[in-house]
């Protein structure tokens, strides 16, 4: 039986290698299939990594509350591009209240815009960040020079900016912006300080922002009186669901609804916790997606290892007979035939397998050459995932090729010319 | 050539010569081809019976349905009608994978296209049918010794599109012996050589048959014809002589075949 086994190899391995580039021209349906799939993987997971690993350093103790209601899973109703303006001033205040929520340490309010700012001659397009006093006790950061808005100068509308650190160089070089004026929307602003650098995290900049008073925003370049967003800073992560919960009583009173079942609610209350669970979910959800599409080029691959397989048995027709002639069953041909579709194709696997791992490879040194923290990860999963579906494919597309090589009449196929 | 290996392969035949004679028997055989609603008779019932030991030629013309008759004689092919009795079993009714074991253990075939397998040495293709063989022992030395008694020991890793005709005929001779079969079928083996190889190949037929194998040869010459003990003639069909050849001719050496 072994013997068989070996003898059955060796012949679809001649086969296979009598006809090099035709054999190589089959599989390469299945090495790009199986390369993809690997990679998108390794690519995917490296990237979540990343987004997550940023939420993680800008602290998990944070809680976001945001207007409207949306699903724990699903994504906040402003990413759909939905307005909502049920979320004020004075929910934020109610919120840094201690005797409403006792557990928050800082809470920070956020009107944002978008837009182009410029210097003399100079513009650039970026966004604005209406913030209160309070944003470096809730999100941390470091400036680089000059100060932060102080809390008077957020209730006196005054005309004032801190630069991100990208801001600063588009809009100044290496002159120093202390002092100067720049314009926004036929408005001027004077810059009162700079921001350290402080990188991507969780797909924002913050180097590419501009803050300023939050009612200077509202009042004088949008021309609102709601809020983007609320976050604030709990003092102890164990504290995060009671201070949620606080929050979640204090904006429902505030808001006159008495269901408290959180059904009824307006707003959204989230923590970074939670946040890096929905977006690991999206993520995922992409990831298996962009997989599966990956794998469809497997499908593709199948159906020309099919195609290969039958003109290989039109072609093979008098051996068949001879083979048939001297003793061979038709399970001993079909086996034959099956043992080189499934050849093809798991030879086909395990150059995509490389390809797919040697591709992560370069892709992930890359992204480390470009300063991201980006982990390689290469599931087990996968590589078994492609080597068991690349010999499916061979057994499935191999199965009717097989099925019609063992069916030829033995003469028939003799005399076949 | 050297014959000196081949006593294995008669003491083998022997062996079975005391128990049996009759090796094939076969009663108003008829085939029918049927395409759409034309059905056009090949074989219109033919009774004979080939004894062990026996070197039978079939003989007709192209159209004769000589070939038909061997590839049912061979179980290659199932017949319309009558019956088929190989070593006294009826073989009419067995399935596929029945024939296909009896193939390998009875029957031996060499065809006029040698049909050896491309890419693949002389000593593999002799192995071919022991692939198939269940509990064969030492498939390796039994056909390298088959190929040594045709000649071409000196030939066994070669390839078979490096070797001349003849030598590719004696490979297909060694082939249909490596399983020791109770007969073989030679359909016309000399067809696509020159002369001074057909002469090789049937003094090796007739070698065979003397050290005891069955052979049965299917050919529409005359002349090769006359190499056999015994003439089935064959037309339209039908056997319209049976007898046995007076002058037999005696390959060897030298002889041209025309």
């Amino acid at each position: 039986m072994l013997e068989f086994f070996r003898q059955s190899v060796k012949t679809s391995a001649g086969a296979l290698l009598a006809n090099k580039a035709r054999s190589f021209l089959t599989m390469l349906g299945i090495i790009i299939g199986v390369a993809a799939v690997i990679v998108i993987m390794a690519v995917g997971a490296g990237a979540q990594g990343l987004i997550l690993s940023q939420i993680k350093n800008l602290g998990t103790n944070l809680i976001g509350v945001l207007p409207g209601k949306s699903e724990d899973k699903g994504p906040p109703a402003q990413v759909l591009g939905i307005i909502i303006t049920t979320l004020n001033y004075g929910d934020a205040l109610a919120l840094a209240d201690k005797n409403n929520v006792p557990n928050l340490t800082a809470v920070a309010a956020y009107s944002k815009a978008i837009g182009t700012v410029s210097w003399g001659a100079d513009s650039y397009d970026t966004n604005i960040s209406g913030t209160t006093a309070s944003y470096l006790d809730v999100e941390g950061g470091e400036l680089e020079q000059g100060r932060f808005f102080t809390a008077d100068e957020e209730k006196n509308l005054a005309r004032v900016a801190v630069l991100g650190s990208e801001v600063k160089a588009r809009l100044f070089g290496a002159s120093d912006p202390a002092g100067a004026r720049i314009k926004f929307k036929k408005q001027s602003f004077e810059v009162i300080g700079v921001m350290k650098k402080r990188g991507l995290a969780a797909f924002q900049n913050y180097d590419d922002q501009i803050f300023m008073p939050l009612a200077t925003v509202q009042k004088v370049i949008s021309g609102v009186d709601y809020l983007g967003f609320i976050r604030a800073k709990v003092d102890d992560g164990k504290n995060i669901n009671r201070a949620i919960n606080d929050i979640s009583l204090t904006l429902r009173e505030r808001h006159n609804i008495i269901d408290q079942s959180g059904a009824s609610d307006d707003f959204t209350v989230r923590s970074a916790a939670q946040a890096l669970g929905a977006i690991a979910t999206v993520t995922d959800a992409l990831r298996f997606f962009l997989a599966a599409m990956a794998a469809l080029s497997l499908l593709v691959g199948g159906i020309g290892i099919m195609n290969i397989m039958l003109v290989s048995v039109t072609e093979r027709t008098r051996e068949i007979g001879l083979r048939k002639a001297v003793g061979a069953s038709n399970k001993d041909i079909r086996r034959q035939f099956l043992t080189q579709a499934v050849i093809i194709t798991l030879l086909g696997g395990l150059i995509g397998i490389a390809l797919g791992v040697l591709t992560a490879v370069l892709i992930s040194l890359a992204a480390r050459f470009l300063g991201y923290s980006w982990d390689l990860v290469i599931s087990w999963l996968s590589i078994a995932l492609a080597v068991a579906v690349s010999a499916a494919i061979g057994l499935i597309f191999g199965l009717y090729p097989a099925f019609k090589a063992s069916r030829l009449e033995p003469v028939e196929a003799l005399r076949h010319e | 050539m050297v014959f000196n290996c081949l006593k294995i392969v008669r003491s083998a035949s022997w062996r079975i010569e005391n128990f049996l004679i009759m090796l094939i028997q076969v009663n108003n055989l008829t085939k029918n081809y049927a395409s759409g609603e034309v059905v056009t008779p090949v074989l219109n019932g033919l009774t004979f019976s080939i004894d062990q030991g026996e070197f039978v030629a079939i003989m007709g013309p192209s159209g004769s349905g000589k070939s038909t008759l061997m590839h049912i004689l061979g179980l290659l092919d199932r017949p319309s009608g009558g019956q088929y009795y190989l070593e006294d079993k009826d073989v009419t009714e067995l399935s596929d994978d029945e024939l296909a074991g009896l193939r390998n253990r009875k029957i031996g075939f060499v065809f006029q296209a040698f049909n050896l397998l491309p890419r693949t040495t002389v000593l593999e293709n002799v192995m071919l049918p022991l692939a198939y063989a269940k509990n064969r022992e030492a498939p390796e030395r039994r056909a390298k010794k088959i190929l040594a008694s045709v000649g071409l020991d000196h030939r066994l890793n070669y390839f078979t599109n490096q070797i001349s005709g003849g030598e590719k005929q004696r490979v297909a001779i060694a082939r249909a012996l490596v399983n020791e079969p109770a007969v073989i079928f030679a359909d016309e083996p000399t067809g696509n050589l020159d002369s001074k190889s057909g002469v090789q190949i049937m003094e090796i037929l007739q070698g065979l048959n003397d050290s005891g194998n069955t052979i049965v040869l299917v050919t529409h010459e005359t002349y090769t014809s006359e190499h056999a003990k015994r003439i089935i003639k064959v037309k339209d069909g039908l056997i319209i002589d049976d007898y046995k050849v007076g002058q037999r001719r005696i390959a060897k050496d030298g002889e041209i075949l025309k």
